[in-house]
């Protein structure tokens, strides 16, 4: 990200707000659970005699049915939230950008009948052959977790990154490496791959959220996080069926979830419009000037 | 034209096809069969069993039966119940296929609507209004919107009913969950489409024509402008069969992907490979009537067909 582009980023209000609010809540997520250890609130201890209990001074977000805090829950669901999404982001990140560049780059048949995959992936119920695949293999490990929804969700990185790489592939700099005998490689990992690093990070970026969602989603169905380990899915899914009785079981960790997407989303876009405010403005130098502007 | 759909609809086929190989082999490959439960069962029942659905045979001769039969339009029964796969679809797609279409119209009516609205009052406070709380929607999953709405529609105020299917009321909620997650998603599209199309010429043309602002926004930029939004549309499909999963567990809907669910759980493999072909071949379809669309709204579209 270019200085230009950073400046505008802080001085988009909502998205450092955002920023703030996401490592806020994920510094929560990592640490809290070991405050509250040491505070003498234990995660894990039953107390059937509590029950559940609304939020108060001692639990904040109340408790479960079994009696355990439901903030620490809540923290610790979002640990493994947020380490699936990433985990997860990395993979479609890595994919993507290798399928998109090598498509790009290898350019003719090659890159069409690559982006024909693409194409018919894009209009595809790709959750659903993930859900077929965690069902059928009765696999619940989560690294099956992270690797599966990884490897739907690269799809639009390719097409980002192929893009990126058709357009740079022209330009001189280009050139003047495969002159100087650089291998195809070199040029694509050292001179092409970085300079379409802006676009690919404002994709990563909005990724997080929707992987969240989709890890959620699945625990939902019970098909994602399984019982000893809770993720923020699994916490939702838990209150979803006690509405009725104890709302705060829905509530605190729908909305933790719901903070956590949302500052994620404004962060992505704010990225995006800081970088496509560089883009942007070169686009009106050269057009002319629209008068008018609303 | 005429090859261009032609092409289209053979690349639609083959593709219908191997989605059907891919979910053939998957089920095949899996660990555990159909018939894998912890009741005895003699040597000789067992055998029966696999004998009638083929199951001892090499796998390429399994393989051809069952593309043999797909492409007669067979989809084959369930190894768990005694019900054809076709007539599962025919008992639980409408209602699905009515609750997906009435979450699409949600979606498209009010999210173009609140996306023109943003882009016609371009960086003002309603357009900033519009865009935060559209991704405020995108931000809520619809496992956490649904039992909300339940809690405060049906149980707190009692206007709606809470779950199951009597009548068109009950449908109402189930449809603005599923419809709701899209929503922003829409709005945001129209918006940035209509954005980029206000400044073109015969946009410009029909100002200086002396059409009416809403008129101009309604009409002649909305028609090319929502362009994003149609190419949205065989995502949105995809992206609404798994949400129905989520809306049919959370309403009690006895839609399709509730017996999608139950039967991928249950290891029914004829049943679980119909709805997935089903699910394909309704994808398809679509993304090939969206390409049609293209050129029904934009003429600019239609020479640039190949």
């Amino acid at each position: 990200m270019t200085a230009g582009a950073w400046a505008r980023w802080r001085g988009n209000r909502m998205a450092v707000v955002s920023g703030a609010v996401f490592v806020v809540v994920a510094a929560a997520c990592f640490v809290g659970p070991a405050i509250a250890a040491a505070l003498g609130i234990d995660a894990t201890a039953i107390d059937t005699e509590l029950g559940a209990s609304p939020p108060g001074a001692a639990h904040w977000l109340g408790t479960d049915t079994l009696g355990r805090d439901l903030l620490v829950r809540v923290m610790i669901g979002g640990r493994i939230a947020i380490l699936i999404a990433a985990g997860t982001t990395a993979i479609a990140v890595a994919i993507g950008v290798s399928y998109g560049a090598i498509a790009a780059y290898a350019g003719g048949a090659v890159d069409g009948a690559m982006m024909r995959v693409v194409d018919a992936l894009y209009g595809f119920p790709t959750l659903v052959l993930v859900m077929v695949v965690m069902a059928v293999t009765g696999t619940r490990s989560l690294f099956a977790l992270f690797a599966l929804i990884g490897a739907i969700s690269w799809l639009t990185m390719a097409r980002i990154t192929r893009g990126q790489v058709l357009a740079l592939r022209r330009r001189e700099f280009v050139d003047a490496a495969r002159a100087l005998g650089a291998s195809p490689a070199r040029i694509l990992t050292r001179h092409v791959l970085p300079n379409a690093a802006g676009p690919v990070i404002v994709y990563a970026t909005l990724a997080l959220p929707q992987v969240m969602v989709t890890e959620a989603l699945l625990s939902f169905l019970g098909l994602g996080v399984q019982a000893p380990l809770a993720s923020w899915g699994t916490l939702v899914t838990e209150g979803s069926t006690q509405i009725v009785v104890y709302p705060w079981l829905l509530v605190g960790p729908g909305l933790v979830m719901a903070v956590a997407i949302l500052s994620l989303n404004f962060i992505g876009d704010g990225i995006r419009d800081a970088l496509a405010g560089t883009e942007r403005g070169r686009h009106r130098a050269i057009r002319a000037p629209q008068g008018r502007s609303r | 034209m005429i090859r261009f759909l032609v092409g289209r609809l053979l690349a639609s086929v083959a593709i219908v096809f191997a989605v059907a190989t891919a979910s053939f082999l998957l089920l095949h490959a899996a660990p555990g069969g159909p018939f894998d439960t912890d009741e005895r069962r003699s040597p000789a029942v067992a055998r029966a069993m696999e004998d009638r659905y083929g199951l001892h045979q090499p796998l390429w001769q399994q393989y051809g039966r069952a593309m043999a039969q797909l492409a007669r339009g067979d989809l084959g029964a369930s190894m768990k119940h005694d019900v054809s796969v076709a007539r599962l679809i025919a008992e639980h797609g409408p209602i699905s296929a009515l609750l997906g279409a009435l979450a699409l119209a949600v979606a498209l009516v009010i999210g173009a609507t609140l996306g023109a609205i943003a882009a016609w009052r371009r960086n003002t406070w309603i357009d900033a209004l519009v865009m935060a709380g559209a991704l405020i929607g995108v931000s809520i999953p619809a496992f956490v919107l649904g039992p909300l709405l339940i809690a405060a529609f049906a149980l707190d105020l009692g206007w709606l009913p809470p779950a199951r299917v009597d009548g068109a009321r009950s449908l109402i909620l189930p449809a603005i969950t599923l419809g709701g997650v899209y929503l922003g998603t829409i709005a945001r599209l129209t918006r940035g489409g209509l954005i980029d199309v206000l400044d073109q010429d015969f946009v410009r043309t029909a100002r200086a024509k002396g059409v009416p602002e809403r008129r101009v926004v309604g009409r002649h930029a909305l028609r090319v402008g929502i362009t994003p939004v149609v190419t949205y549309l065989g995502p949105a499909t995809a992206a609404l069969i798994s949400g129905s999963f989520v809306v049919e567990k959370i309403f009690q809907i006895p839609g399709l992907g509730t017996y999608f669910l139950t039967s991928v759980t249950e290891r029914d493999y004829p049943v679980v490979t119909g709805v997935f072909v089903c699910y394909a071949a309704l994808l398809v379809v679509l993304n090939l009537a969206v390409d049609v669309a293209y050129g029904i709204l934009d003429p600019r579209m239609r020479e640039g067909l190949p």
